[in-house]
């Protein structure tokens, strides 16, 4: 009981956690889950390397690297918002949040309009050609490379809202300097499913030869 | 009548509504976009997507996301707490309640009842297996029945390890509840619509895969295979967010004075348990999942007919399902350690040990998994040292073993239900260990794998590890949770009738598989001369259904009985047998201090807690 009134400590109990101690309790827990989590993204690694080997499908390189690049910019920001509100910055801090919302999503639009091409277009700039061909029935290459993006992107997705719920909870004046866990629950977070796409990036587009 | 009324506006049943509207949402708007787009009728996508929306509906109705929802729209709901106002106390338990004890009997009253269905599964084709030929039910109708029984014993023994812990474990280090009370209600109200869809497979075509879901039979099944992966898989995310409430509670809330090594031993095999859990249920979780992707969208990943590898399925998911049988195990070794020194009056024969050797055991046990695939055409160069590792567990195990002999002996041991209990496990977890290293060796595993043998060793360890050590817990803890005590004459005869039972089961079972008698199979050749094991087999069974409903009757019976008077009737040292029972809201008067050892019986040694510590400053 973190938010206790008098009456509540008259009450018998046994050990409780502090408000500090709260805290800790869900950085640890939250941690707990990342590694639960690597077990998810290592054993998606595992399924790549046991049914590409020491190749990999031809993809779109330059939106490749676009992408990936635009991730780790959110993830600046993120990290800029994130030290505005523990110096007590309110303003800043929700303006890099929704810089970080934005360039999540623009990395989101990137993957699933783009590479996965959900609405089969076609198109270049400057002679290259920007729409992804695979298909997920695209044999054991669509399988996987669907698989570990989409199942990337929906973190990525659930990322994005935890950054608006967090710039919501910031214009209701939720945060403070020393009062800030969701603010750094969700930039754990972020970072969190940005270094998980700084594995799987290599392991997509990098590693083995193109077919 | 009001019962009725308090039933009908309950968590369960505005979660099961959720659950069938957010399911047919899901499914025709799957449907609807598979329509438009004129693609052919397929049902498996919008099975998929039905099953996920259901399990969200049934949240959302059920109350379980309210609090996190208001979060989010920058409410700050204070945590509900105590017994329900203007409504029965017992309303709590069919609401969504964030107390760790009401959880813990949430998970152990559904575990027992999903017991209960999974075992009459069990008697319906025992009943089959009887005669040689098929005598009332069909092949499809067997593959369902002996599939379902798989994988609902496994949830049910799943809540009865989610029962222990979230009662016992912040109950016997101190704390007045775990960490994330709301991620702990969460925990429990998503094991609830998974156990519905497995259920609902049976309905809809039933499958044939066995609990295992091996590709490629499970992608080429009809539907009710989908709606099995999908229960499967969707039961993970209640074991990951259980896990993560254990292991903090035992970080975070532990009484002053408790040192990891002066936990009761319980809490130790529910961690290594946790453990596992938190990290071993996604690579199970992701073989399920691709499996469901491959059937709903044509994707490849284990089908050999377009480029893919069934083996790398065998990999993923017994890299999760050899060590959860830990899961099972660990609490209900926890529980043996726990209960012999309060019946030997002796302490417990190397402490740091048997809390060791849990976490020995659970660490040796993810890298084991390929025994299971000695006979599956795996690479020849991993057999070797699978058999080498899965012969290493016999050690842990056996200081286990060894500590438990050391500690009965010259001990002053009183023989009451729950010390039964606990010497019938040790008896029948022993025929399981013994039997486990003929398995693990490949030369022997060759001609037992697919036989009835590899049935009688998995039972033996699964009744030994678990099932018994649960019922000695249920009888050990049921006037601690009740106040009032249970029928001590049922529960003995609840013994005399379960273990002796399970004995003739258990070496019928094997003696049918060095006969020859294959496993998952309907139907045996009468020139197998198995079929006078098989009655005694059936025979067995149906004495042990007895039993357990004997049991069943003696815990609701019991309930009616007058409070007990001694408040601690086993004499026992450990904490939670120093405060009032049943156990107040937040659990203790004050924060105890532990100032002993848990287990120095008959030493003269000061107590291991002390309940009244002088009063801290400031709270
Ligand atoms: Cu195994």
């Amino acid at each position: 009981m973190s938010v206790g009134t008098v009456e509540d400590h008259a009450e018998h109990h046994g050990v409780e956690l502090s408000p500090e101690q709260q805290v800790k309790a869900n950085r640890f827990g939250l941690w707990l889950f990342f590694i639960s989590e690597i077990f998810l993204f290592t054993a998606l690694l595992v399924a790549r390397f046991f049914l590409w080997g020491n190749t990999r499908p031809e993809l779109n390189q330059v939106v490749g690297l676009i992408a990936t690049s635009v991730l780790l910019i959110s993830s600046f920001f993120v990290y800029r918002g994130e030290t505005a509100i523990e110096h007590g910055d309110k303003k800043r801090f929700m303006s890099n949040f929704l810089w970080a919302a934005l360039f999540g999503t623009l990395f989101f639009i990137g993957v699933v309009v783009l590479e996965w091409n959900i609405f089969g277009l076609s198109g270049e700039i400057a002679g290259i050609e920007i729409f992804g061909t695979l298909k997920p029935t695209d044999g054991v290459f669509g399988g996987v490379f669907f698989a570990m993006t989409g199942i990337h992107a929906l973190h990525v997705l659930s990322g994005i809202l935890l950054l608006l719920a967090a710039w919501y909870n910031g214009r209701k004046n939720n945060y403070s300097a020393t009062d800030n866990w969701g603010v750094e629950g969700t930039a754990l977070y972020w970072h969190y499913v940005d270094v998980v796409w700084v594995f799987f990036y290599p392991a997509l587009y990098l590693i083995g030869t193109a077919v | 009548m009001k019962t009725l009324k308090y039933w009908l506006i309950s968590g369960y049943t505005k979660g099961l509504i959720g659950m069938a509207i957010f399911y047919a949402l899901g499914f025709y708007l799957i449907q609807a976009m598979r329509n438009a787009s004129g693609a052919e009728y397929d049902p498996n996508p919008g099975v998929m997507i039905g099953a996920i929306f259901s399990v969200i509906g049934f949240l959302l109705f059920a109350g379980v996301l309210t609090d996190w929802l208001k979060w989010i729209v920058g409410k700050r709901p204070p945590l509900k707490h105590g017994p329900p106002q203007g409504r029965p106390e017992w309303t709590r338990y069919i609401n969504v309640d964030n107390n760790h004890k009401v959880i813990g009997i949430q998970y152990g009253i559904t575990g027992l009842f999903v017991f209960l269905v999974g075992g009459l599964f069990a008697l319906t084709f025992r009943l089959e297996l009887s005669q040689p030929g098929m005598q009332f039910l069909t092949y499809k109708g067997y593959n369902t029945l002996f599939s379902a029984h798989g994988i609902v014993m496994i949830v049910s023994i799943l809540l009865g390890v989610g029962a222990m812990s979230n009662y016992l474990v912040p109950l016997m280090v101190g704390a007045s509840d775990m960490p994330f009370p709301r991620l702990n209600a969460f925990s429990y109200w998503v094991s609830i619509p998974p156990i519905v869809l497995v259920l609902a497979a049976m309905v809809v075509g039933g499958w044939d895969t066995g609990w295992v879901g091996y590709p490629t039979l499970s992608l080429r099944g009809a539907i009710g295979t989908q709606l099995f992966l999908l229960g499967f898989y969707l039961f993970g995310f209640s074991s990951i967010a259980s896990s993560i409430n254990i292991i903090a509670t035992v970080a975070f809330m532990r009484a002053p004075g408790m040192s990891l090594f002066r936990m009761p031993i319980f809490v130790w095999g529910a961690l290594s348990a946790a453990l596992i859990q938190l990290t071993a249920t996604q690579t199970v979780g992701i073989s399920l999942l691709l499996s469901v992707m491959e059937r709903s969208f044509g994707m490849t990943f284990f089908d050999p007919a377009a480029g893919g590898q069934p083996i790398l399925y065998q990999h993923l998911f017994w890299f999760y399902s050899h060590p959860v049988v830990y899961v099972f195990v660990l609490p209900g070794l926890g529980v043996i350690s726990e209960l012999l020194p309060v019946f030997a009056r002796k302490t417990l024969f190397g402490y740091k040990w048997i809390a060791l050797s849990s976490l020995g055991i659970a660490l040796v046990g993810f890298l084991v998994w390929a025994h299971h695939m000695f006979v599956s055409g795996m690479a020849d160069s991993l057999r070797i040292p699978f058999m080498v590792t899965t012969l290493f567990v016999a050690i842990p195990t056996g200081v286990k073993f060894f500590s438990w002999v050391a500690t009965l002996w010259e001990g002053k041991i009183s023989f009451e239900t729950p010390m039964l209990f606990v010497l019938g496990a040790i008896s029948v977890f022993l025929i399981g260990g013994i039997t486990g290293p003929i398995l693990g060796t490949i030369p022997s595993d060759m001609p037992l794998h697919d036989s009835y043998w590899i049935v009688g060793h998995f039972h033996a360890t699964m009744f030994g590890g678990f099932v018994f050590p649960y019922f000695a817990a249920i009888y050990y803890w049921y006037p601690k949770v009740t106040g009032r005590m249970y029928n001590e004459k049922l529960g003995k005869l609840h013994f005399w009738l379960m273990v002796p039972g399970f004995w003739v089961m258990s070496f019928g079972q094997m003696s049918a598989g060095i006969a020859g008698m294959r496993r998952r199979i309907a139907d045996y050749d009468p020139a197998l001369g198995v079929t006078g094991t098989q009655i005694l087999i059936t025979i067995a069974a149906f004495v042990i259904a007895w039993s357990v409903i004997i049991f069943v009757y003696n815990l609701i019976a019991s309930a009616r009985r007058a409070p007990m008077t001694n408040p601690n009737p086993w004499r026992s040292r450990a904490p939670e047998w120093q405060t009032a029972s049943p156990v107040p809201e937040l659990n203790y008067d004050e924060t105890f201090e532990v100032v002993g050892g848990p287990y120095d019986y008959g030493k003269g040694t000061p107590a291991y807690v002390n309940m009244h510590p002088a009063a801290v400053p400031g709270d």
